[in-house]
């Protein structure tokens, strides 16, 4: 054989590997880019805005974070097809299985309201009235579902995960000198010193790249999907993907805010939209797009968690391959939580701080459990044959769960009680 | 058919539901072992200190 036929061969096995995690791509990507969901838009926004670049090295490092927690929901998945909360009803009982259930869906359910407060601040910067903001949204979302097919819903998701990486064009129209960028990001630093401040910034970064939802929603997502024990692999790499790109998303973010409004207080990513839009027009548009898909991005994957996990509990239809006269109860909750939450956020003088801010302390509730049940599960040998968790991956996984659960716990007490690290 | 009777139909169908996966989940699948025990021991303090942060502080917000 000549090169030319090796390289052809070669072309040949390459694009056959990309059809292939094409069709088996979706839940790793749609998790990690919807984790950055409106919520952690504005913790980047602020994280820049105060620390300019100096954070970069931080969320770097929260790429294999992220990675290792989800990719277990891939192998419990695909080889118990189950979702996770009826793997915990099975593994660890009714006291447990229905803690973890309630638990989600009030977490679920304050989170949804925060991703409205977002779509909508963000709509607001281009006139569109609240009302008008959750009825399209409600409808989008409810167009979505109602096709009658997971592939569908899935391709669509990952079309608005392709509208986050926005951010990006975002930061090239504000010049950020590069080599700062470089000299400044990348090496391991703590700007300032590690006071109080600094210390609540990295447990909020921390805080928004794993939260309790994204653990149900992909193991749900993996089953649903149907993927395999031979597709481990793909699932793998497709959550890999999908926790590169949401860092990526993060750092252009922290990038543009850095950039323009370094040593402004952020309180809110629509606030830090209107700052940016005052000198870069654009910058500040792309990043009011960027909140409202961040928004809609997680809306659609905390919604579809609740209703998967009520589903698999219940013994209800619940999938999106079934029609709404075969899984009545899987729409009927999706729908329930989507216009409730929406409706919350048109109520004038509704509490949406506070809930934004209670949202932060249940969820410090639920993922310890959520977390320690996954690597108990991981660790069943039974069940898991020889996709169990290896020394290596008990090590990593363990070492990560420990600090994300001291690190988050403290962000939920730090959120509770203001003055206590200062 | 009143909305009273289609109500308390839907509630006893769901309570009785409760009771079936009270039932079909009663003992846990997963082995006890020192291990295992150890995690939820834990879990369970974790979330009681917790919900006993959060009842402090309602409290603390009630009487001021």
């Amino acid at each position: 054989m000549n090169w030319t036929t090796r390289f052809y061969y070669k072309l040949q096995r390459m694009w056959k590997a990309t059809r292939l995690y094409l069709i088996l791509a979706g839940p790793g990507i749609v998790v990690m880019i919807a984790d950055n969901d409106a919520g952690g838009i504005t913790t980047y926004a602020a994280t820049g805005s105060k620390y300019e670049y100096y954070l970069i090295w931080f969320l770097i490092i929260l790429c294999p974070v992220a990675y290792y927690v989800q990719e277990m929901t891939v192998r419990l998945g695909a080889v118990t097809k189950r979702g996770h909360a009826e793997a915990m009803f099975d593994g660890f009982g009714a006291f447990w299985g229905w803690f973890s259930l309630i638990d989600l869906l009030l977490v679920d359910w304050l989170t949804l309201v925060t991703e409205f407060i977002g779509m909508t601040a963000a709509l607001a910067i281009f006139g569109v009235p609240g009302w008008l903001t959750v009825t399209m949204v409600c409808l989008l979302m409810g167009f979505m579902v109602l096709n009658g097919r997971y592939w569908t819903w899935e391709k669509l998701a990952m079309a608005f995960c392709a509208l986050n990486l926005i951010y990006i064009p975002g930061a090239f129209m504000v010049h950020p000198p590069v080599s700062d960028i470089f000299s400044h990001g990348l090496i391991p630093n703590f700007p300032g010193g590690f006071d109080s401040q600094l210390f609540f910034f990295l447990m909020a970064n921390i805080g928004t790249t794993i939260a309790p939802w994204m653990l149900f929603f992909q193991q749900s997502s993996v089953v649903d999907k149907g993927l395999k024990e031979k597709d481990i692999a793909w699932g793998k790499f497709d959550t890999l993907l999908g926790s590169i790109f949401t860092v990526l998303v993060a750092i252009f973010i922290v990038i543009v805010c850095g950039t323009v409004l370094h040593g402004v207080d952020v309180d809110d990513a629509a606030q830090a939209s209107k700052l940016l839009m005052k000198t870069h027009h654009y910058a500040g548009e792309f990043m009011a797009i960027g909140l409202f898909d961040a928004g809609l991005l997680g809306a659609i994957c905390i919604s579809l968690a609740s209703s998967w996990a009520f589903g698999e509990v219940f013994g209800w239809a619940h999938s999106l391959n079934a029609k709404i006269k075969e899984a009545p109860w899987f729409y009927a909750s999706y729908f329930i939580a989507l216009v409730s939450a929406g409706l919350v956020v048109l109520i004038p003088g509704a509490p949406l701080v506070l809930i934004t801010l209670f949202v932060q302390v249940v969820a410090v509730t639920l993922l310890p459990a959520a977390l320690v049940f996954l690597i108990l599960l991981l660790n069943d040998k039974e069940t898991m044959g020889d996709k169990v968790n290896s020394r290596w991956e008990n090590l990593i996984n363990g070492t990560i769960v420990g600090v994300i659960i001291v690190l988050s716990t403290l962000y939920g007490i730090s959120t509770l009680f203001p003055s206590m690290f200062n | 058919m009143s909305i009273a009777y289609i109500l308390r139909s839907v509630f006893s169908d769901v309570i009785a539901k409760v009771h079936a996966i009270n039932r079909r989940y009663a003992t846990p699948r997963l082995a006890m072992s020192k291990h295992v025990r150890l995690a939820l021991l834990c879990l369970r303090i974790y979330l009681l200190i917790l919900v006993g942060l959060l009842a402090y502080k309602f409290i603390s917000i009630v009487i001021h």
